[in-house]
This record gives C-alpha cells, structure tokens and sequence, in this order.
C-alpha cells in the first residue's frame, strides 16, 4: 500500500518537479493516484500548471549579473559624489 | 497616506531588473534599455530634492523611465519624411484585390496577443519583486533561465531539496499574487 500511497507534502513536491519535467514515471503515477482521492492537492495542481502555462507565455528578461554590476560600478560613484 | 522616502543605495539590486524589463518591451535592444535605466537612475539621484514622498520610491523611478524612453523615440524619430506608404493598384494583377487588403483581419491577433504579454510580464515582474530576495533568485534561475538543479546548487551552496522547498513557496507565492487577475 505504501508504495503507491504519498503524502501531500510530497505530492506536492513531485508536482513542483513535473512543471519542470524532472517528475519520474513513478512519481507521476504515484501522484496521479494521489490525485485521485485528495481534491487539496488537485487544486494546488491546477493551479501549479496554470503558473507554469503563464510563465511560459512571456518573456522575461534579466541583468546579468556582469550588466548589473557594470550599472552598480556607474551609480555608485555618482552617489559618492552626492553624499559629500 | 505614508510618507515615501527614497534610499537610492538599494536601487540597483531593488530596481534595476523591474526597469530593465520595463525597457525592454519598449525599445527591443539591451544595450540601449541598459542605458535608459542608468540614466534613470542617475536623474533621480539628481532630482532626489524634488521627489514630495507622494508616490512609492519604484513608481517615482518608472515616471523618470518613461520620460526616458519618450526623449529616446524623439531622437530617433527627428528626421521626419522618412516613412512613407505607397500603394500602387496600377497595374492589372492587382486590380480588383484591394478591399480585402483594407480590412482587419480577425484571425490576425498578434498585436493584442503581444499586449497581454507585456502586461502578464509586468504583473509577474511586480510579483517576483515582492518575494524575499533569495527566493527570486532562485525561482528566476530555476524557471526562467532553465538552470539545472543542480548547477543552481552548487552555485547558492544549498541542497538540492532546499532548492525545491523555495522553489515551491515561490511558486505558491507568486500563485496567490497574480490570483486576482491572471487565473
């Protein structure tokens, strides 16, 4: 029984791992059983795949951090002058 | 109302990655948005006597931002006459094409499509500048930038089920802040 049956502490880990598609086939399927009985972590899960559906839809871009050390190096010196 | 007060030694690491993204939507090139966001910086640290406290610190930054990013339109946009649309219906292969040309069409939604985007992006950035700073980090290195786990790990020295456990309060997190307009 055990083998099958998880808690929702991990199936909500083992949801986590899906939207990044890092879940195995076993843990899918133990999750989907868990799903089955617990409408909790249904809901987690919908919601969980909803973010993953929305992230996917926008691009985000970032600083690296090269760039933003570059803006840091340009800002800083300027406040220096400010602070005096 | 609170008062605001401005503390531009945290700028950069609070704002710059807000504006950056603000910039980008707007001019499409990286070098130029870095450069509109340094120089916004810049201007407010020169404008700090002005600033009332009326508006948060962020939102006082993107009213310089955008000013910003209108002077750079109207430096490119200076040499006017340039554009120019020219339709020739003159010659016999085309005749008879040109009404359907003139409509909309409805299956083309590209442009609305790219609104959504842009504002979904902001209310994302929003969100993501409101987690605490080592749960950003790790939640923008894992989701957006696809990092591996376990390249993640060995770079913030943390457990791989460390990893997960702020992987996933982020995620609950950012789930509950964008719950009021975008699920």
């Amino acid at each position: 029984m055990g083998l099958f049956f998880i808690k929702c502490e991990e199936a909500g880990h083992v949801c986590d791992k899906h939207q990044y598609e890092e879940a195995s086939i076993t843990e899918k399927i133990k999750l989907n059983i868990h799903l089955f009985y617990c409408s909790a972590c249904r809901k987690h899960s919908a919601t969980n795949k909803k973010l993953t559906s929305l992230l996917k839809n926008i691009s985000l871009q970032f600083l690296s951090s090269e760039e933003k050390e570059q803006l840091k190096k340009t800002f800083e010196k300027e406040l220096q002058k400010h602070q005096h | 109302m609170p008062k605001h007060f401005l503390n531009p030694n945290n700028w950069v690491d609070l704002y710059s990655d807000y504006l950056f993204n603000y910039t980008i939507t707007r001019v499409n090139d990286r070098v130029i948005a870095q450069d509109l966001v340094s120089e916004t910086f810049l201007a407010g640290l020169n404008a700090m006597k002005n600033f009332k406290g009326e508006a948060a610190e962020r939102t006082w930054l993107i009213s310089i931002l955008k000013r910003k990013i209108i002077d750079y339109y109207r430096k490119i946009n200076s040499n006017k006459g340039k554009a120019e649309v020219r339709m020739t219906y003159n010659d016999s292969d085309s005749e008879g094409d040109w009404l359907e040309e003139r409509i909309a069409d409805p299956f083309d939604r590209t442009a609305e499509d790219t609104i959504e985007n842009e504002e979904l992006a902001e209310a994302i950035q929003n969100c993501l500048s409101k987690l605490p700073k080592k749960q950003a980090e790790v939640f923008k290195k894992k989701t957006i930038l696809n990092q591996e786990t376990e390249t993640i790990s060995k770079e913030l020295n943390i457990t791989a089920s460390n990893l997960w456990v702020i992987v996933h309060r982020a995620r609950v997190a950012l789930a509950s802040c964008l719950e009021k307009n975008w699920f």
